[in-house]
């Protein structure tokens, strides 16, 4: 990986500045990492394809900040050079913080499909000119955005995808019983037993509520 | 002189072609004689399931041993892996398709109460949209759990009281 991050020769800053003069350098442990306005980001990953040998698109996701972050979301691109085997990755945010948008880059790698269809719906991303932008994991018509931050893990009451056999079997999509999770190992800590997953809590469950206060 | 018979098998020679049984009986027995699952396979409980029908494991030796992809072919469901919300009323709906009478075995942790999966997306457990008849505790089950699941089921199909008067009232 090492020499991966290391493989870029060109001063990627320098060249993404000359087109696009709002392009600032964005801390990063790994590769080279930019921050770029939403709307030259589409120009931007052309320029870094044809010019500068970025061919493959390895990601398109985004990140939820927080609820009462400004800006809430950003988009984040992750472009490979298959020749000179280096990675760089592309962020933007959403001008928007209800109804954030992104322009799709489907015209540019075909790929790009369903990584915006991902991102549309765990994260809420409106991908403006992608030819068919249906969530892809969740159901259509599910209402939510699991991967927001203000989606609990354990999910919110709504009807089965098919209300037929909602209707046949009286049941629903409802909150996981959480049972004092959720299970989570905790890092550095070297005595395996001690590390186990576990619930900090196991006072309640399915049958029994959990207390109101706790 | 009267000879008596010795022999602890059934005599045709001496008893004719004629067995003397209850109905119940015989249909209970031919049902979990001839169970013929149908593979759910949906996570990796689904690979041990598979190892049960091979070789070394051999589901064939208790007459389980015709997987059928046709729901309409089979009569015990063996649900094999996680359910997830978006797969549920699929699931439902083959279970539908099959014929009466019908089993399901809920086979491992996410199958039976949703397992690791406590998420938004995972069914907490598959008995909330059918009717489960055994459980296999696992994650996953070894093969032998199958097999012993399945002989408990087949366990519960013999002792199944009023199956003619089931049938004749159908």
């Amino acid at each position: 990986m090492s020499s991966l991050a290391a493989a870029p020769a060109t001063d990627l800053l320098a060249v993404l500045q000359a087109r696009f003069p709002a392009a600032v350098a964005r801390p990063s442990v790994d590769h080279p990492a930019f921050n770029l306005p939403m709307a030259e980001v589409p120009a931007a990953l052309l320029l870094l394809r044809d010019e500068h040998g970025y061919d493959l698109l390895i990601d398109v996701t985004a990140v939820d900040w927080d609820v009462e972050a400004r800006p809430r979301f950003s988009v984040v691109w992750h472009l490979l050079s298959s020749t000179a085997h280096g990675y760089v990755r592309l962020v933007a945010d959403c001008v928007s913080d209800a109804e954030p948008t992104a322009p799709s880059v489907v015209s540019l790698w075909a790929g790009a499909n369903w990584h915006e269809r991902e991102t549309f719906d765990l994260m809420g991303i409106q991908f403006t000119d992608h030819p068919d932008l249906r969530r892809i994991l969740m159901w259509d018509g599910y209402p939510f955005h699991p991967l927001r931050k203000d989606f609990p893990l354990a999910g919110i009451e709504t009807p089965l995808p098919d209300l037929e056999v909602a209707d046949l079997t009286k049941a629903s999509v409802l909150p996981a019983p959480m049972m004092g999770g959720p299970f989570v190992a905790s890092s550095g800590e070297m005595n395996l037993t001690e590390a186990e997953p576990r619930a900090k809590d196991e006072s309640w469950n399915e049958r029994s509520a959990k207390p109101a206060v706790l | 002189m009267v000879t008596p018979n010795s022999e602890l098998t059934y005599n045709t020679k001496i008893e004719g072609d004629i067995v003397v049984t209850r109905v119940d009986a015989v249909i209970n027995w031919l049902r979990s004689s001839s169970v013929w699952p149908m593979p759910m396979g949906l996570a990796c409980c689904a690979i041990e399931l598979m190892a049960t029908a091979s070789s070394r494991f051999d589901i064939a030796r208790f007459g389980a041993e015709v997987f059928r992809f046709s729901p309409r072919q089979a009569d015990c469901m063996i649900v094999a892996g996680t359910v997830t919300y978006k797969m549920a009323p699929h699931l439902r709906r083959i279970y539908d398709q099959m014929a009466e009478p019908k089993w399901v075995i809920a086979m491992g942790a996410c199958a039976s109460s949703g397992g690791m999966y406590r998420s938004y997306a995972t069914l907490q457990g598959v008995d909330r949209i059918v009717p489960v008849d055994v459980y296999i505790s696992g994650c996953p089950p070894r093969p032998e759990a199958l097999l012993d699941a399945l002989i408990k089921l087949q366990d519960k199909m013999t002792r199944n009281g009023g199956t003619a008067k089931q049938l004749l009232s159908a």
